[in-house]
This record gives C-alpha cells, structure tokens and sequence, in this order.
C-alpha cells in the first residue's frame, strides 16, 4: 500500500517538470532578410524602397508596416515595431501613402491616422478619424475617407461616408464633407476630389462616385455607375477608372472610364478588380471575385491599356507560379517589377510577398506580416 | 449477496467524494461517538471505466466561484474561452476538438443551441448547483438518453434535489451576495415537501453588475495605461421551479426554468486615442425558457424503462446602434426566435448478472425564425437511435454502444435546404483491474463522434453553406485510476487518475474570409490532431479531530496540431489557436470547526493566437489565484454563513484571448440565511 501511495505522490512532483518540456517549435521569423533583387535601381534613382502595411486581423490590434531597401536588398519585417519601441501601429491597417517626407497610415480599426517621419519611420502623430479608410493628397491638404459621417436615423439608420480635410503643416482635422455611404479610394483631378461610394453595409450597395469641389470643400455631384465601388486611379491620359466589386451574384466585378472634364460615364472593360496599378499607359489588374452561386472565388490577371481602354494581355505572371490568394499588385515604375502579395489559404497566418520582373517570371519573395495589403514606394532610405 | 455487497464496496471507493471517515479507535460503548456528515448523494460515477471529474456539494460551495465556467475551469483536459468579466461569453473546449463537440447537460437533458452550438456556461450560476461533471467520452452508464452517447464530452450540471431532515417539511435558504464592479446578486431558495413523495422547489436569482473593472495595457508611448471597461454591464433573472416525485421502484422530476438577461458587448480592446469614442453600440438581450421532465422506473428485475421529454424556447436580440458610437456606420437589431421539441426514451434490459443491453431512442425538433434579409427559417428533425451493451466481469468490465444519427432539414424558398445525414458511430470502452476490488485500475475507450454544422453555419444569410459537412473525430483513451483509503493516518485518502488520449478531428468547419474582409463564408477546411495527457491527484487529510484539508491537483499537456495546411506549409502542424502545451490547476481546501476555507490556482502556459505559431502571435503565460474563507454560526435558531472571496488575489494583468483584458483582483462578501 505505501509503495503505491509514494509512487503517486513522487509522480505529481515530476509533472511539473514536464511544464518545459516541447513548447512545440516556434516557427521562427528573420526581422530583416536580404533578397537577391537584382532590381536595377541605382542611387540616384527617385525610388529607394518602399513601405508594405499589412492589414493584420479585425480585434487583434496586429496591423504592422514592413520596410524594404533596394539599395542593401534588406527587407525588414515589421519595421514599424523595430523603430518605436515595440509599439503596435494599431487595429486593420487600410491605406498608406507619402506625402512631403511623411509618412501617412490609415489605420481603420483604431480610428486613427498614423503620421510618420517618412525618413526615419518614427512616429511624429496620431489623428483621430472614426472609421478612417483611405488618403489622398492635394496641395498641402490630406483627405480622409471615412464611413462615420452623419447618421441618417429616421431613413436608412445608418452613416452616410464622409471624406476629412486635414492640413499637413498642422496635422489636425479643418473641415469634413458628407459623401455616399461607405467611401473607399479617392482621386482628384482639375481642383476635384473623386470618392467611390461602396455601399458595402447597405442591402442594396451604393453605386455613385461622389464628387467634391476643392475650392468650396461642398459636395457638387454624384456620378451613378454601379454598385460597390471601390479602387480609383487618374490615368496618363487623364481619365478616372473606377472599379465594382460587383454584388457576388450576376452583377460582375468591372472597371468604369469617367472623363473628368464632362463627368460623365464614357466606358467600362470587362476585366474582374480586386486591385490594381498603373505603370505608364497601362493598368495592371488581378481579380479574386467570389460568387454565392458557385461558392467559389476566381483568380485571375489583366492588363488594360488607358490610352485605348482595351485588354492587352490575361496573363502577368508567366512562370506558372500559383498565388492563393493575391491580396495587392503594385508596380515599380522605375524598373517595371511587379509586386504581387499573396494572405495566404488560411486567415491570420502571414503572407507572402513575390516580385516579378516586368516579364513576369518570379525574382524573389518574402515573408510579410498578416494581410499585406498596401504598398508604397519611397525616395528616403531607411 | 457478497457479490453485491463487493461490488457496492468498489462502487463506494471510488465515488469522488471527500467523506470524511473517523479513523478507526476501539469503541467504547458508553460515548456517544458523532461521525462527520457522509453525503452520499448524486450518481454514481463509473470513475474507473471512463475520465470523469467532478466537484459537487461542499467542495463546489467553497469554492470562489460564482459560474459553471469558473467551477471547471479546475478541470484537467479542458480550455476555457473567456472574453472577460461577468457578462463575457465563456465557452468550454474539452481535449482540443472544439466547443460545438461538447455535450452540455442540465439535469440529465441536453441543452440545446442548434443555432451556434456552443453553450455560454458563464450564464449558468453555481447558486442551485449540486454538482458539475465533465465526462470525456460518453458517462459510462448504458441506461441513458441517446444524446448522451452523441458528444465527444459531456459537461453535466445537477441542480439541487430537494432533502429534508425527518422533522422538517421545507428549507428556505436567502443568500445575498455583493461585491466589486457594483456586483448586486441576491437568490432565494424554498424546497416544500407537499406529501410522502412529492416535493417542490422555487429558485430565483437576480445579478446586476456595472462590469467597469480596470485593466492595464501596454502603449509604446505611454507605459502601463490603466483603462475601466466599458458597456460591460450585465443584467439577469433566473426563475426555476421544480416538482421531484418519488414512486415505487423509480422517480420523475418536472422542471420550469426562465432566464433573461440584458448585456453590453465590449468589443476588443485596441490601440486607440484613449477616451476619444464610447463604444457602448453593441447590446445583446437573452430569454430562455424550458419545460423539461423525467420519469425513471425499475419496472421489474430486468427492464428499467426512463423517459425523457423537453419544450424550449430561446429568444436573442442583438443591437448595435450607431447612435452610441461615433465609430459605428451600420444599425443592426436581429430577433433570433429559436424552438426545440425533444422526446427521449431509454430501456435497459439486464439480461443476466453480467450483461446488461440499453436501446434509446431520441426524437428532436428544432425551429430557427430569424428577421435577417431573406432568412431561410431552417426547419430541422433529429432521430438519434442507440444500442448499448455492458458486460461486467469481476475484474474486467466492457461497455460498447451504436449510435444511429439521422438529419433531415428544410428551409423555405430563399435556400436551399441541406442534404439529409446518416451517420453509425459507435464507442468501445473497457476498464481492467488488476486485482479484484483493488485500488488500481486500468482502462481504454475507442470513440467516434460528429458535430453537426450549426443552422448558422448553414444558413447564416450570406455567410452559411449549406453544402456543409458535418465534422467528424475520433478519440483514442487509454489510463489509470488509483484510489486508496488509509485508516488510522493522517493522510487517509487519495486518489488519482493519469489518462493519454489521441484524437483526430477532420472536416472541421472554419470561417474564412473570401475576397475581402467583410464577406465570409464557412468551410470544411480543417484537419486536427490531438495528443495529450491530464493527470489528476486529489487527497484527503485529517489533521485532527477538527481540522479536515483536502487537496486537488491537476494537470494537462497538450499538442494540439493544426494539419489543415499543405505538409511544405512552414504553418503546417501549428498548435491550435489558444490551447496551451501546459496547463494546471490546484485547489487546496479545508475545514476547521464552523469554518471552511479553500485557496484556488490556476497555471495556463504559452499559447498562440494563431495556427501560424509566430512570435507575434504568442500569448504570455498566466497565473490566477482565488480565495474564499466563511464562518457559519447560528443566531435566534437560525443558521448564518458569512464568506469573503478574492479573484485574481495577486492582481494579475492578463488576457486569455487576445484584447479582451481580464478583470484584476476583485471581491465579493456573501451571506447565506437558512431557514
């Protein structure tokens, strides 16, 4: 009987010590990686690197900024935490864009914009905008979009979209004006500031471009095109290209022609846009349209010429190299890569992030944080 | 005669009880010698064919625990999910396989929720709970409803049956309890004998809590910013009334129980312009009602016959208004009216000494009306349909069962409707001993199970897929027992089991986003394996005449392995999210004259947040320590206790899902008026 008694009770003192044992294996993560780039970018060249934000997860506060150097060929993870002491940069990173030598980062879930030293990465200010989306920059002013606009109780009960002005110098919000529901992307031409209303919460989507006359800050007309709208671009030619997501159903997934000068609809091209990118006269495009009839989502590449409005090319990357799911494309005006990142099968696990050359055959890839969505390119060397 | 007289002897030793045996004197006839209260109520617990823990009775009261939730968080083998404070939502995920997998038992039914399948086990208070058993498996007892052979665990929660001393025809017991975040939870209990067999019993509880406890998190910029959460209230009532009956050769119990609540939603804590938005958009209002009863009857030496019947209504509201909060674009106010009809009957068939034989067969309708854009109504009908076998040997004892589930579902013209599932799953259990009602003892279970998708995984308007699968696992047991009583010793009991368990879960349906964040849909797309051991030793001291100490340790480890991925993924074979490799659990309680004491600890390791096991997503290790001390005495006839409770006593800054802060140290004094 005592034997056993001592055997046990000599157990439940070694079970503690198994508490060390098999953590499991971390899957370890370089901070900085050096690709191979071979990316013909010299010195003296207006690009040097650029910033990747990656979205991270709606509520787990995850969103990080990744920094890449052509000069060295160093990719430095989450480069935002390496130069503000650990700091998270917040909640679903949305945008980002440079304006002067800042750095600006549209942090959607943390109601903020972050504004960085664009030459060091360091934190210089945080802005408060509710629901802040996208930016956008005109002669010293920063425009928000945002989905907290005024509540329109007795109708819809839900938020019209506004869009912020916020001066640069001052970094403070000046004025706000009242758009469509959901604004995504902008765009301004001719002393115009262009908003793609999404209507991303409303049953049946809001299909207008909004437009807002810059010298007034009042909102002058809405264009009507088609549900869900989303990216936005001025071409070389000056025309604007709007693309819908579509509703999943048999409204498709398109990309919309407005000429600025009339604002009027002049055409649309049949190409599925998830995202898109402009090098020259022409757009890069990939789709990833999912349907509720078929339960499946659809990958697929264009080109469109902006000078002709004609797809040239269903194919970029020509090497057989398969993304799951591409989540950005952005092309290197300099040297003609093309960046396409990939979330990858499951949600929250890191991406991935590949280079190709202007022929589309695979250079290098790295390991992004969650949800690399945005990019953008800049001259300052880190 | 002996026979039975053993087998009661085997039975008795390893019931979970802390019985506390006056060691063995010679007698002197002339003193009136009084032997502590031996509550011997409650099953009986098969604890050597099948991983069962419980805590029950006194050892549930002492305890600094105010849920389910809290009470089984002491449990080896198990992970709870838990938002934070009183109103959070606390699911309970047994050995890894998920929490739609885990069968949730109040007095012997199951409680339903076919809309999302998990039960919120924090909305369950301790106030009339007699006890709470985890079963991994399926209980091991044949004579039982269908549904119990049908979860790959089970969690059972007893309410308290009605017991009168022989002079007395009722019990009234007042308890007030009052504490930290505005805690106000006053509860009344009155049991009536109303004849010889029939007796009665009115529970009602009512809480409110402001939920605005402070927490700390970490800014880069500025260092350790304390915050209070916000829209963290909670507000319920709970009326139960039961009738109990005694017949010859059997029972039936008939119970009415309501439950209403109002909560805030907090939402995750996130980086943020510290006061700039209230978030208080996000309210959530709950009724539940059920009629359930029960009749069990030993109709001659070999057929029992049990039948078991069951109406529930459930009603949620959930609100968020853009109105309170800057940050909200979109209004939603969702009615979800939920209906479940269920009828159950079990008969044993005790074919010899030996062998027993049990077919149940169980019947359920549910109903799910919902205002959301084109709703499906799903419709669906369950028949469960079981066969069981037990074989009892003198050492070896063999438990197999059948389990025949049949789905049919129907929706109106807005969907489809799912295809019909048939699915056979059995279970083997088998337990040796080594010596005839020796105090070792050694045993096995094979089982296979599937979860049903929920009818919002199938029918959520634009996020359910109605060509879902139902996930499937399997379990393999195999572990020991050892229980042993030492009389004349100061250590006079103690009591252990060791179990290894493997398990495999695959179809597992996963929420994934499609082309961008704001639409998902379900999928078939995960593939899980399970390994891992739970340990649990619990003892018994008797330090003195007066003074009684019983101890409880547990402990687990886990390799929980996310297989989803491709093998060449650098992800692949990721320990799932939020189950730690180690966790434990020490409970250490005692009894000194009129005062009980009892210190509480709980240890949960590294765990990620993610299948993508990166530094980023790593959770920090947590300590909690509880405590509860209370004094009974008794004043003008009547009898008193008073009890003081600390939570998280060293004030420990933690979260078990990542941005939702846990409550620091906090409190709560209650007082118990028995009548």
């Amino acid at each position: 009987m005592k034997k056993y008694f001592y055997f046990i009770a000599a157990l439940t003192l070694f079970l503690p010590a198994l508490s060390s044992c098999d953590d499991g294996n971390e899957v370890s993560q370089d901070t900085e990686t050096v690709v191979d780039s071979d990316s013909g970018i010299s010195s003296t060249d207006s690009i040097q690197g650029f910033y990747l934000l990656n979205e991270g997860q709606s509520g787990q506060n995850n969103a990080s900024l990744d920094y890449y150097n052509y000069a060295t060929g160093t990719y430095s993870l989450n480069k935002f935490g390496t130069v503000n002491a650990n700091a998270s940069i917040g909640d679903t990173g949305n945008d980002i864009e440079i304006y002067g030598n800042k750095l600006y980062v549209v942090v959607n879930g943390s109601n903020m914009v972050q504004v960085l030293d664009a030459t060091t990465c360091k934190q210089i200010k945080k802005i408060s905008i509710p629901n802040c989306r996208d930016i956008t920059f005109y002669k010293g002013k920063a425009y928000v979009s945002s989905y907290a606009g005024t509540l329109n109780w007795n109708n819809s009960n839900n938020r019209l979209g506004y869009v912020a002005r916020v001066d640069t110098a001052e970094l403070s919000v000046s004025d706000t004006c009242n758009v469509g529901y959901q604004p995504e992307q902008m765009a301004i031409y001719g002393g115009k500031l262009y908003v793609a209303n999404s209507g991303g919460f409303m049953p049946t989507y809001d299909n207008r471009v909004s437009v807002i006359n810059l010298s007034t800050f009042k909102k002058e007309k809405d264009i009507k095109v088609n549900v869900n709208l989303n990216k936005m671009l001025i071409s070389k030619e000056n025309e604007l290209f709007v693309s819908t997501n579509g509703d999943y159903y048999y409204n498709t997934s398109k990309l919309y022609v407005i000429n600025p000068a009339t604002d009027a609809l002049t055409d649309s091209i049949n190409v599925s846009v998830a995202g898109m990118s402009k090098s020259g006269d022409s757009i890069y495009v990939y789709g990833a349209e999912y349907s509720y009839l078929t339960s499946k989502t659809t990958i697929s590449y264009h080109i469109v010429n902006t000078e002709t409005h004609k797809v040239v090319s269903d194919q970029i990357i020509t090497d057989g190299t398969s993304i799951a799911s591409p989540y950005m494309i952005k092309v290197n005006s300099i040297n003609k890569d093309i960046f396409i990142s990939d979330s990858g099968s499951t949600y929250g696990s890191p991406g991935i992030l590949y280079c190709f050359n202007s022929k589309g055959k695979l250079k290098w890839q790295v390991t992004t944080g969650v949800g690399p969505g945005h990019m953008v390119f800049t001259k300052f060397k880190l | 005669m002996r026979k039975f007289v053993v087998f009661l002897c085997t039975t008795f030793m390893c019931m979970h009880l802390f019985a506390q045996v006056q060691s063995k004197v010679k007698v002197d006839t002339t003193h009136t010698y009084s032997i502590a209260n031996i509550t011997v109520r409650g099953r009986y617990l098969s604890k050597e064919l099948i991983p069962v823990q419980t805590l029950q009775g006194e050892e549930l009261e002492k305890l600094a625990a105010h849920s389910v939730a809290d009470a089984i968080r002491y449990f080896s083998g198990l992970q709870i999910k838990d938002y934070g404070g009183v109103g959070g939502l606390k699911t309970v995920n047994i050995r890894g396989m998920g929490s739609e997998h885990v069968g949730v038992f109040y007095d012997g039914i199951e409680l339903g929720n076919a809309q999302n399948g998990t039960v919120d086990l924090g909305r369950f208070s301790l106030d009339n709970m007699e006890s709470v058993t985890v079963f991994n498996g399926q209980k091991a007892e044949i004579f039982q409803s269908a549904k119990d052979f049908g979860s790959a665990g089970t969690v059972y929660m007893q309410t308290r049956t009605p017991s009168f001393s022989h002079d007395k025809s009722y019990n009234v017991k007042a308890t007030y309890k009052a504490g930290s975040f505005g805690l106000v939870n006053p509860s009344a209990l009155w049991e009536q004998r109303i004849t010889k067999n029939i007796s009665s019993s009115l529970n009602t509880e009512y809480l409110y809590t402001n939920g605005k406890y402070k927490f700390t998190y970490a800014l880069s910029d500025i260092k350790d910013t304390t915050a209070t959460r916000h829209n963290d209230d909670v507000k319920a009532m709970r009326i139960e009334y039961g009738l109990f009956g005694k017949i010859k050769g059997g029972e039936w119990r008939l119970k009415n129980y309501f439950y209403s609540s109002e909560r805030g939603f907090p939402g995750a804590v996130v980086l943020e312009e510290p006061g700039k938005f209230t978030h208080d958009a996000d309210r959530q209002w709950d009724t539940s009602y059920f009629l359930q009863g029960s009749y069990k009857k030993k109709v001659n030496e070999w057929y029992n016959l049990m039948v078991n019947g069951k109406y529930a209504y459930d009603y949620l509201r959930y609100l968020s208004d853009p109105r309170l909060d800057e940050t909200v674009a979109l209004y939603v106010n969702n009615h979800f009216h939920q209906k479940e009809i269920y009828l159950s009957t079990a008969q044993q068939f005790t074919l010899s000494p030996i062998l027993a034989a049990d077919v149940s067969v169980d019947l359920q309708r549910n109903l799910l009306k919902a205002d959301l854009n084109n709703f499906v109504d799903p419709k669906r009908w369950t028949v469960l349909s079981a066969a069981a076998a037990s074989l009892n040997l003198q050492r070896v004892k063999v438990q197999s069962s059948l389990l025949l589930t049949y789905v049919h579902e129907s929706v109106n013209q807005y969907g489809t409707a799912a295809h019909d599932k048939k699915k056979f799953t059995p279970t083997i259990i088998i337990s040796w001993q080594p010596k005839e009602n020796g105090d070792l003892s050694f045993r096995t279970f094979y089982k296979r199970t599937f979860r049903m998708p929920t009818l919002n995984d199938l029918y959520y308007t634009s996020i359910g897929n109605s060509s879902l699968k139902p996930e499937e696992a399997t379990q393999y047991d195999a572990g020991l027992t050892y229980g042993h009583t030492i009389y004349d010793h100061w250590i006079n009991r103690i009591e252990m089991q060791l179990d290894g368990y493997y398990n495999r879960v695959k179809n597992k349906i996963v929420a994934m986003p499609t082309s961008n964040q704001f639409r998902w849909s379900m999928m078939n797309f995960g593939k899980v394996s399970i390994k891992g051991i739970d340990v649990g030793v619990s003892t018994g001291w008797q330090i003195s005449k007066d003074l009684q100490i019983g101890t409880r340790i547990t402990y687990t480890y886990e390799k929980a392995q996310d297989l989803s991925l491709s093998k060449d993924s650098k992800y692949y074979g990721g320990q799932l999210p939020y189950i730690p490799w180690n966790s434990g659990s020490v409970i250490l309680d005692g009894a000194y004259r009129n005062w009980d004491w009892s210190y509480s600890y709980i240890y949960t390791g590294n765990r990620y947040t993610n299948s993508a096991n990166i530094a980023a997503n790593k959770e920090n290790p947590y300590k909690t320590s509880d405590m509860s001390i209370s004094h009974e005495f008794i004043w003008k006839k009547t009898n008193f206790k008073l009890t003081a409770e600390v939570n998280n006593l060293f004030n420990q800054q933690y979260e078990v899902v990542r941005c939702y802060p846990m409550p620091g140290r906090n409190m709560k004094i209650i007082l118990n008026i028995r009548l």
